[in-house]
């Protein structure tokens, strides 16, 4: 049985089948980050404040990820139009460099994510916290005996609203140390995961979400680049057809991303 | 909406973004990153117009 317009459009909706498909599964991505997108508004307007973070994303990092994710969608596209011309090596090198550039994507976020996960704010037994890059750990650390000690990289500070806005003066002036903490003057820690406040907690929910789209995607574009590219031997214009739809699913990757960039990091 | 149009939108908000981003930069006293935020959006600008006379034989449905 043959799949009906899967080349041709369909005379009622004047489009092909997949298109269509894509086309109506994106409207639901749009109500997930929607909805994600709101609750991030809402959190930030409803927080005390200055009590809502200011500076702790690398704004270098998120613009070098913008210009990776922005230059895979171009090349995303170079690869449909060589399809569209008939030139299957060129086909093969755009998107080659687009599974790259989202391996890239990836990797560089992975480090972002390391990079928090490794950030710990540790309250002392005399008030105040030492907050900084976990350099060292003891071999007999153990918060709950109490023994060993731990070294980080980071400020001390008397209150920890000195670490909210890390673009204050005061902030940006602050000497960075390595500061040793023994075991017994630690009351209590914790690392800048998903459960350190609100902010990392939606920052999490939302970029772990887009990353997870991206390794979606950037699999397959990898199918289609591999095994799924025989197709252009035996039926060119409906694999034609596919590289436009895995664009338009890489496309709205790549614009979400265009507005948590600024939300995220420059706010 | 083919990918065209699509791309188009693409570039149209990639450009908003890099003017956005030097504001920002220039408001945040940063003069180099504020330059670059202004020649990257011009830079794609320019590829708007290559990318749709490459394409201009292509729908946008």
């Amino acid at each position: 049985m043959e799949i009906p317009y899967t080349i041709e459009n369909r005379p009622d909706t004047g489009i092909y089948n997949a298109k269509l498909g894509i086309w109506l599964f994106l409207a639901s991505e749009v109500m997930l980050f929607g909805g994600l997108f709101s609750a991030y508004v809402l959190l930030r307007v409803g927080a005390e404040p200055g009590t809502w973070p200011h500076g702790w994303l690398d704004v270098k990092l998120g613009a070098i990820n913008t210009f990776v994710l922005a230059l895979s969608a171009i090349t995303t596209l170079l690869a449909w139009a060589a399809c569209k011309v008939r030139q299957f090596g060129k086909f093969k090198f755009f998107h080659a460099c687009t599974i790259l550039l989202g391996v890239t994507f990836l990797c560089l976020h992975g480090y972002e994510y390391h990079d928090e996960l490794t950030h710990y704010e540790v309250h002392l037994t005399n008030g105040k916290i030492a907050d900084g890059h976990l350099l060292d750990e003891s071999k007999d650390f153990d918060l709950a005996q109490k023994t060993g000690s731990l070294t980080l990289e980071g400020r001390m500070v008397e209150d920890s609203r000195e670490l909210v806005d890390l673009r204050a003066p005061a902030a940006e002036a602050a000497k960075i140390q390595e500061i040793t903490v023994p075991a017994s003057e630690i009351s209590q820690m914790g690392n800048y995961g998903p459960s350190h406040n609100t902010f990392t907690a939606i920052y999490f929910t939302i970029t772990g979400l887009h990353g997870l789209h991206v390794l979606g995607g950037t699999l397959m574009i990898l199918y289609l680049w591999g095994p799924g590219s025989r197709m252009w031997k035996t039926d060119p214009e409906r694999f034609t057809n596919r590289i436009e739809v895995s664009g338009l699913f890489w496309h709205f990757v790549d614009l979400v991303w265009i507005f948590l960039f600024p939300v995220l990091y420059l706010t | 909406m083919s990918l065209k149009a699509f791309h188009l939108i693409f570039v149209t908000l990639l450009t908003a973004l890099s003017f956005g981003c030097a504001a920002w930069a220039f408001q945040t006293g940063s003069l180099f990153w504020g330059v670059m935020g202004i020649l990257a959006g011009i830079g794609v600008i320019f590829y708007g117009f290559y990318f749709l006379k490459k394409l201009k034989n292509v729908s946008y449905l």
